[in-house]
């Protein structure tokens, strides 16, 4: 059994998810390669070869990587998928894109979103916004996994030496090409690594409001910012911002929910937080159903008012 | 060009979903159905499509049991111009779709195929992407904004730390994320239009694909449930209680 993990990264600093997914390549068991593919990413490798328990580090770079396009992705694994009994990667927006296309491709089944693994060829994964969970077996001889990343408790960054092999021969598919890319420049801590989330929903009434009252918190507490559906709809903050079922999953230490009700589809992607703080004025929200401190009162008040004494 | 849009008959969203007693499944009898909320979308966006004339002809197609063809009324009654069942009593999987939705695509040559990103019972996330790897097609998945082209279109895509925009070749797959539009409501008139739309069956058998799964259902269960905690009477307590209790801060 030998499992490849595709490292997730923007080229130049490997991302946190990878040692979340190799907790989940240990759990399943045997060697273990980091698959680093991208475009002047070295770096990366060289960070990716001290994780513990790797055996080898494989690096693809290429101008055809460079962006992680989902065709260019899978034509790369693809060339290497045949050595390999299972194949994961994050089930973060680059791992989504191009994992299921791989699968396809290899035609087998995909497994989205594991949070557990219960034997190399059955896994566990939310269903229905995490109401229900499933426990499935792949009869495929190729395992293509997505690995939800907060279910996982991340390796540590170092330990481990293990060996460089370049892999060559990349070719640009042709069908796709990057013509902008318009990053949020982020002051604070990235959501899904943050140890708190600062989270604001409609009742916050405004992107103004929303920028005064949570900002300052989020400062205070050294907290990453989230939001709800509604408030990203509302244009109160970027879409990735959102938390939920078809957002980003989280689950910090501490995890405020100011003004969001609870809807099962934003409880689906913060249940799981350590700590959860409700603020709202109804008293029947249900968003304090899973808060272990709630505090029924008008944001306007509260929130100033926590900040000030933090 | 022909627009084809694959339509999920799926538990509504507004209902909680519960396993059922001997955890084989999830209880779905007598519980509202609707059509996954992430193609009610990718319906509006083919529609717009049409109505600024770069679409001629929008196909609905959902796949799975005799219900389906609500969803697919519901399509028509939004504005598809014809509907094709593909139905089967077996429990499809994502990779199986994806070759039913191939052999469609062969059948009817779109120019585009708009889907869901995501079906919101299985939560999967797949069938565009392997419908587009089984074509070898160009993907762009998680669309906020969609520029058709000749030949190529331009597509903003909601992913990680903000957005970015591809310009793809067509023939392509695209996938719908929730800020592409806000889809319209199907209007009574419009409801009674569309039960005089063609609407076509097919089956697996005829389209000659093996939906055999390849995942095997071993048990659905309810997660370990959060205990509900306290209710705080002010800030002060909100902070002891931060502080002394949980000690997160
Ligand atoms: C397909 C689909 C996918 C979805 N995916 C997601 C997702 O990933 N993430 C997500 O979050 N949602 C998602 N949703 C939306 C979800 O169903 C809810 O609509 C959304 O979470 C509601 O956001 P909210 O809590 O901010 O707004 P609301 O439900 O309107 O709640 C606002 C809350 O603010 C409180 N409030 C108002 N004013 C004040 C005040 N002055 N002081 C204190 N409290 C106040 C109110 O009491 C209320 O509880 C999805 C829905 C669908 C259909
Ligand atoms: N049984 C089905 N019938 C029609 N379309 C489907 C079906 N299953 C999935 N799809 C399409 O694929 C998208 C993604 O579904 P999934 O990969 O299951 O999350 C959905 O939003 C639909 O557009």
């Amino acid at each position: 059994m030998t499992i490849l993990v595709v490292a997730e990264h923007d080229n130049q600093h490997l991302k946190a998810a990878t040692r979340h997914v190799l907790a989940a390549a240990q759990a399943i068991g045997g060697e273990v390669h980091v698959l680093v593919a991208g475009q002047g990413c070295s770096t990366v490798a060289e960070a990716a070869r001290t994780l513990p328990g790797v055996t080898c580090v494989k690096l693809a770079q290429g101008e055809a990587l460079a962006s992680a396009g989902a065709e260019n992705m899978t034509d790369l694994v693809l060339g290497l998928a045949r050595e390999y009994t299972h194949l994961l990667g994050a089930a973060s927006a680059i791992g989504k894109n191009w994992m299921p296309r791989l699968a396809a491709k290899l035609d087998v089944a995909q497994i989205s979103d594991i949070i557990r693994v219960d034997s190399p060829d059955t896994f566990t994964r939310p269903i229905y916004a995490g109401s229900i969970w499933a426990t499935v077996r792949s009869v495929d001889p190729i395992k293509v996994i997505t690995v939800r990343t907060t279910a996982f408790q991340a390796v540590a960054e170092t330990g481990g030496a293990a060996r460089l092999e370049l892999v060559t021969g990349m070719t640009d598919s042709g069908l796709s090409r990057r013509t902008d890319l318009r990053l949020n420049i982020l002051s604070r801590p990235e959501l899904e690594a943050a140890r708190v989330v600062v989270s604001g929903g409609r009742g916050l009434g405004s992107a103004e409001r929303y920028r005064e009252l949570l900002e300052p918190l989020a400062d205070k507490l050294n907290a990453a910012l989230g939001a709800s559906r509604a408030a990203v709809d509302l244009g109160y903050v970027p879409n990735d911002y959102q938390v939920g079922q078809t957002g980003k999953v989280v689950a910090p230490d501490l995890y405020i929910a100011v003004g969001i009700s609870g809807a099962i589809q934003h409880l689906a992607g913060m249940k799981t937080s350590r700590v959860i703080v409700a603020i709202n004025k109804d008293p029947d929200a249900p968003i304090f159903a899973v808060a272990d401190y709630g505090l029924v009162g008008d944001l306007n008040q509260v929130v100033p008012e926590l900040t000030a004494v933090l | 060009m022909k627009v084809l849009v694959p339509v999920k008959r799926v538990l509504d969203y507004n209902i909680k979903a519960r396993p059922k007693a001997d955890g084989s499944g999830v209880e779905l009898t007598g519980l509202k159905m609707s059509m996954n909320p992430f193609d009610e979308i990718a319906m509006e966006a083919a529609i717009r499509l049409k109505e600024s004339g770069q679409a001629t002809e929008i196909i609905a197609v959902s796949c799975g049991a005799l219900t389906c063809q609500d969803t697919l009324r519901t399509a028509l009654a939004l504005g598809a111009d014809r509907a094709v069942l593909v139905e089967t009593e077996v429990e499809l999987q994502p990779l199986a779709v994806a070759k039913l939705l191939k052999a469609l695509v062969i059948r009817e040559q779109p120019g585009l195929v708009i889907c869901g990103k995501q079906a919101i019972d299985d939560d999967s996330n797949q069938t565009g992407q392997m419908l587009a790897a089984l074509l070898g097609w160009a993907q762009a998945t998680f669309a906020s904004r969609i520029e058709l082209g000749e030949g190529s279109a331009s597509i903003t895509r909601e992913i990680d730390g903000g957005l970015e925009t591809l310009s793809i070749r067509l023939p392509a797959v695209i996938t719908t994320d929730l800020r592409l539009n806000e889809p319209r409501y199907a209007t009574l008139p419009n409801i009674m239009k569309a039960k005089k739309k063609p609407l076509e069956s097919v089956t697996p058998d005829t389209l000659e694909v093996d939906v055999r799964p390849r995942l095997t259902l071993i048990k659905v269960s309810e997660p370990p449930a959060r205990q509900g905690g306290i209710k705080v009477k002010d800030v002060a307590q909100l902070l002891d209680k931060l502080k002394n209790e949980a000690k997160v801060i």
